[in-house]
């Protein structure tokens, strides 16, 4: 307990010395980024003790807040929160010692590490809190430093909508928490999390948390602030808010069902149905995108949709009585969890040095950056894989065991089993389909062919604490993939907790899982032998025949130039037309014209469908109904002494003249 | 016996969905054709009694009528009509064939919750009969055309009649053979109805005889 | 869990081109022409193998590693596929590795397919990761529905469970996943309907014209592991459909292999008279397949709660 509590100062003390070294670039950045990685270095040290099997610690101070304490405790659900919290976190101060540097000139460095440290040193709070008031500061804190993050180039209109649309949409999810912890602590009238009960009825405080912990989350229909907020924010602060805080939502939601008891059947429809619309939606949207940023953003909506799937398999598996489903399918889910937070992070990352390099995220501009940027396009390369669930990395993991989950429903269970399962098996298929399609894309364009506009033929290769961060991440992609067996055990403390079943059934399960999940590490073995001896053959067949260079052939054209590639609209065109009714997306052409035609242009724009046709007529409509009492707001300072003289005058009479 | 009268509905299902997907008026007629002497086949199947003669002959009326007549109505209709031979829909095709799983998805699990006697046939023919009448319904509200509104007429009609042929016993023939004369008007009816619809306004898209109305909302 | 035997991987390696020459055969005997030798598509490869290579400045060690990557991710999910033996490696859940391995594969393959730069690549790339996204669905689906009857999670446990006795239990869903197999047959390995293995019109294909830029040795790594794939999709299919069971390896081996060969002429006689699809239209047969799947699975839980 001391050392996160350590931790946690640390942070904090750096964010504060670099606030207070504003002036100096250098001093700011060593004093904000050096206290976050000592800090998260510290705090891991606790978390991955209790998931070995440590006991869980815990520390209770009575604190002057009405109903609050500051109670704090670390669990396995809060220890294996707090690994991608303080690990991605550190990646990601050492990659935004560097990246900062290119704003020193424009902006202070310093108030924006402040924030960085702050928002880690939150989100660790809001894991181990154990008190409801506790828990939403910590959780109000982070949602605040995490908007002055997102607006750090608040020049920019565009970022201060997002910012503003980032900063309703937390709050509204907010409103809907403070709701959840007052109905669960209202009848032992403490808001401790170990006096809760469920008297007021599970389903509502289902819902609530599902809302509330799902607009977080960035479920969908609450998504809409995602792929606002994560593109207008600073690549390793993008990097920091999509892995780690979205999945504080996760948490939430976990933590909540821990409390609760057993749940109807429809909390299993639910989590399944919301996971399918985010998954797919999510990796539709995200083929839509030109902006690299806002790819990626959409992706973490898919992501967490296979989360939810996961999650609503468990809860199937617990509802009809399957000790495997319940395992697989939480465990599945949880370890997702984890690796999105190493690869998205990863690709966040990438991103962030493309955008360093070119100066630009629009994807039709970019290409051919693999020649200049071998490092980047290597991780960025590792995460697209990942990403797209290929094996032998880690992306697979944990879609196998929600694949095994859902099969060995559909296979031996009844049909209130099997049928969420036959669902869960057609959405992950489709998802992973897609997001080869969207991550080919992503990593074609930009990196690959030759460069379409001005901004890649000056790209550099980004600097070494970039770089260390970005393969550090993508060699954790790997070595998870291929320790896989070793992973699954590991999830065994967490698992007992969160399903609630005895232990040596959920270490059953996890054997019976572990073993093919070594086979697929065997499989993964030869098949990188493989492909080494079959470089090793090709390069025995060629060293003894003529090997040349060329242009690549252009069809007989008589110039053929880099804007004639692919590019990433012509690449989704495809199933962005089959999908067409969900998307929305406009086109604006002016085709070429007459017989030697000029110009023509063409281009396509995809809004996202909840914000357009749900948000906007709702907000527009309250924005109506309440510009009717906008007479009430005329700027005289005596009326409104006036209202507040009546007020109190009707008051006193009102109280005083009762008998 | 129930063998062959599974296979005889889940070839009912897979016309529905070829139904759904198909883009062409001609081959929408040939498959509510099919559909409807398959129905025949059904009635074949759940014959009780061996003896009677009425199950041949009911089986023999319904299909001559579903598959002889009304598809030679239905294409003297378009022949005169004069229209492109495409189905237009409000919901494209790929989307409809997802709906239609759906559907089947929905009266599976609804089948099971209605309280209705044990089908003496197969204990598909419900939830069968349910998912036919659906599409009927889905083909009505989501195509354009007036001669594919009569199609969905024609598969709401054999969603029916697949009930009865499951549960229902002991109906008098006369009723039978009159549910068959009004469906045989019905067809007749709206063939001539298209022929004037088209005449009159060069066209037969049912959406547009909204036009007609009187008041200017 | 293993312990299966090395057969099925041997002859997937051994017999996989024969496929492909049997196919161009029956095209030929169709049209009217002699055709080329049985064995040409070895000596093809032979042929590959002693060339040169020529590679496009524009390329970097992505489109190098393709063509490698592919064919090494087919071979290991050769292993995973039963044939008269069971696989030689196998375990709960390598129905979903077999899936994964060949989508590692065509991920390499598509991005090598960019990494060239020429549109007619693009074009390509972008058809295929399009038509795999709506048949991977119907694939794992039908695999689900399998694994439903037989009740077990593996290739080599699913695959010879599938007896006569299964067959005449339950003949209409198993039927309706063999033609979703048939249909994610030909779309996986680029026959007709879906996309036309013999023209060479870049607007029109989309697997011939992802090897466009390739040569050499290359090239024929690209061949040999599309022949594979050609090989274990028809293994699945023949699996599934052929519920021949009687004990000696031989004999299931072989009468698996006359199915295959049965299967090639079959595709052969397909590619003779269908014509191609519009491309437009691909999407609906593939979201057909997946509706086949699914009723097939709700048949199976219906009758089996």
């Amino acid at each position: 307990m001391l050392l996160l509590l350590l931790a946690v100062g640390s942070l904090v003390v750096g964010g504060v010395a670099a606030l207070l070294a504003q002036g100096s670039p250098r001093w700011s950045t060593l004093l904000g980024a050096g206290g976050a990685v000592v800090g998260c270095v510290l705090g891991l040290i606790p978390a991955g003790g209790v998931l070995l099997g440590q006991p869980i610690q815990s520390l209770r101070v009575a604190w002057d807040v009405p109903y609050g304490a500051f109670f704090v405790q670390i669990d396995p659900l809060s220890a294996f929160f707090l690994l991608p919290i303080f690990g991605l976190s550190a990646l990601a101060a050492i990659y935004g010692a560097e990246y900062m540097l290119a704003y020193r000139d424009e902006k202070s460095a310093g108030l924006s590490w402040f924030f960085f440290d702050l928002l880690v040193a939150s989100m660790a709070m809001v894991v181990v809190a154990r008190n409801a008031v506790l828990f939403l500061v910590a959780w109000e804190v982070m949602a605040l430093t995490s908007f002055f993050l997102v607006t750090f180039q608040d020049e920019e209109e565009s970022v201060r909508g997002a910012g503003w649309t980032y900063l309703v949409a937390t709050h509204l999810g907010t409103a809907c928490l403070l709701t959840l912890f007052i109905l669960l602590g209202r009848s032992t009238g403490s808001l401790d999390f170990d006096r809760f009960t469920t008297a007021s009825g599970v389903g509502l405080l289902f819902i609530l948390s599902v809302v509330g912990f799902g607009s977080k989350a960035g479920f969908m229909p609450f998504h809409v602030w995602l792929p606002e907020a994560h593109p207008a924010a600073p690549s390793h602060v993008s990097a920091v808010m999509s892995g780690v805080m979205i999945k504080m939502g996760i948490y939430g939601l976990v933590r909540i069902l821990t409390f609760l008891g057993p749940l109807p059947a429809w909390a299993g429809w639910l989590l399944i149905g919301v996971g399918v619309t985010s998954g797919v939606l999510g990796v539709l949207f995200a083929l839509a995108q030109h902006d690299l940023k806002r790819l990626l953003a959409y992706h973490s909506v898919e992501n967490i949709g296979i989360i939810a799937l996961g999650l609503g398999l468990g809860l199937v598996g617990l509802h009809v009585g399957s000790p495997s489903l319940a395992v697989l399918g939480f465990g599945g889910g949880l370890l997702h969890v984890f690796n999105h937070a190493v690869f998205k992070g990863l690709l966040f990352l990438g991103a962030g040095s493309v955008l360093h390099a070119t100066g630009t995220r629009d994807l039709e501009e970019l290409g051919g950056l693999l020649k200049r940027m071998p490092w980047t396009g290597l991780t960025f390369l590792t995460g697209a894989m990942a990403i797209s669930g290929l094996p032998p990395l880690n992306g697979f993991v944990s879609e196998f065991l929600l694949y095994l989950g859902a099969f060995g429903a559909v296979a031996s269970l009844a049909s209130d089993g099997a049928v969420p399962a036959l669902v869960v098996i057609a959405g992950l298929a489709l998802i992973g389909g897609l997001a080869l399609a969207c991550f080919t894309k992503a990593f074609g364009i930009v990196f690959l062919g030759e460069p379409r506009g001005q901004h890649g033929a000056h790209a550099h290769e980004a600097g070494p604490l970039m770089r260390i961060s970005m393969q550090t991440l993508a060699a954790g992609c790997l070595l998870i993939g291929m320790l896989s067996p070793l992973v699954g055990r590991a999830l065994a403390p967490l698992l007992e907790q969160v399903t609630r079943l005895p232990s040596d059934r959920v270490h059953l399960e996890l054997t019976h899982a572990a073993g093919p999940l070594g086979w697929v590490t065997v499989c993964a073995l030869g098949l990188i032998a493989l492909a080494t001896a079959l470089t090793a053959l090709r390069r025995s067949a060629l060293s003894r025949r003529p090997v040349d260079q060329a242009t690549t052939w252009g069809c007989g054209y008589a110039r053929p130039g880099p804007r004639m590639q692919y590019t990433a609209s012509s690449f989704a065109q495809p199933l962005i037309d089959l999908f067409r009714p969900l998307l929305g997306t406009r086109q604006t052409a002016s085709p070429p014209q007459g017989l030697f035609p000029q110009a023509a242009s063409f281009s396509t724009d995809t809004p996202d469908v909840y914000r357009e046709r749900l948000y906007r007529p709702v907000f527009g409509g309250i924005d109506r109904t309440l510009s009717a009492f906008r007479w009430l707001q005329h700027g005289r300072v005596q009326l409104y002494v006036l209202y507040i003289g009546l007020t109190l005058l009707v008051l006193l009479v009102w109280k005083l003249g009762e008998p | 016996m129930s063998g062959w009268a599974d296979t005889v509905l889940i070839c009912i299902v897979l016309t529905s969905f070829v139904l759904l997907g198909s883009s062409r008026l001609g081959a929408c007629i040939r498959v509510v054709a099919l559909q409807g002497v398959l129905l025949g086949f059904l009635t074949l199947a759940g014959r009780q009694d061996a003896s009677s003669l009425r199950a041949p002959i009911l089986a023999l009326v319904s299909t001559g009528l579903k598959g002889v007549v009304f598809p030679w109505l239905l294409f003297r209709a378009l022949r005169d009509a004069d229209v492109r031979r495409e189905v237009e829909p409000f919901v494209g095709y790929s989307l409809s064939l997802l709906i239609g799983t759906a559907f089947l998805a929905g009266s599976l699990w609804l089948a099971g919750r209605l309280p209705l006697p044990n089908p003496t046939m197969s204990p598909l023919v419900v939830p069968v009969a349910l998912f036919t009448m659906l599409v009927g319904l889905f083909l009505i509200v989501s195509r354009r055309k007036a001669l594919t509104q009569v199609l969905g007429y024609l598969v709401l009609e054999n969603a029916i009649y697949a009930f009865g042929v499951g549960l229902v016993e002991g109906t008098p023939m006369v009723v039978e053979l009159g549910v068959l004369l009004d469906l045989f008007v019905a067809v007749f009816v709206m063939g001539i109805a298209v022929f004037h619809i088209n005449r009159e306004f060069d066209h037969i898209d049912a959406d547009q005889l909204r036009t007609l109305r009187d008041w200017a909302g | 869990m293993s312990g299966g035997s090395v057969m099925p991987l041997l002859l997937a390696l051994g017999l996989a081109p024969l496929l492909l020459g049997v196919i161009i055969r029956t095209k030929a005997v169709m049209a009217g022409r002699v055709g080329q030798p049985l064995l040409q598509p070895y000596h093809d490869l032979r042929k590959l193998m002693m060339k040169g290579a020529v590679y496009s400045r524009t390329t970097s060690w992505v489109f190098r590693a393709g063509p490698v990557v592919g064919l090494a991710a087919v071979v290991v999910a050769a292993a995973l596929v039963p044939f008269g033996a069971p696989a030689l490696v196998s375990f709960p859940g390598d129905l979903l590795l077999f899936v994964y391995l060949l989508a590692l594969a065509r991920f390499f393959t598509v991005i090598a397919a960019l990494d060239t730069g020429s549109s007619f690549e693009g074009m390509g790339a972008s058809r295929e990761v399009t038509f795999s996204a709506l048949a991977e669905p119907a694939l794992l689906l039908g695999l689900a529905t399998i694994a439903r009857t037989t009740g077990s999670l593996s290739l080599s446990a699913m695959l010879p469970h599938v007896t006569g006795a299964v067959w005449a239990h339950g003949a209409p869903p198993l039927a309706l996943v063999a033609i979703a197999l048939l249909v994610v047959f030909l779309a996986e390995n680029g026959r007709i309907p879906v996309d036309d293995p013999a023209t060479h019109l870049e607007l029109t294909m989309i697997h011939e014209v992802m090897m466009l830029d390739h040569g050499g040795p290359d090239l024929a790594f690209i061949l040999y592991g599309a022949a594979l794939k050609l090989w274990l999709f028809g293994a699945l299919l023949i699996g599934l459909a052929l519920p021949l069971h009687s004990g000696h390896l031989w004999l299931d081996a072989g009468a698996r292999a006359l199915g295959m060969l049965l299967l090639a002429v079959l595709t052969g006689l397909v590619e003779s008279c269908m014509a191609r699809l519009r491309l437009v239209a691909v999407p609906k047969l593939l979201v057909g397949a997946g509706v086949l799947s699914v009723l097939a699975l709700l048949l199976v839980l219906r009758s089996s709660p």
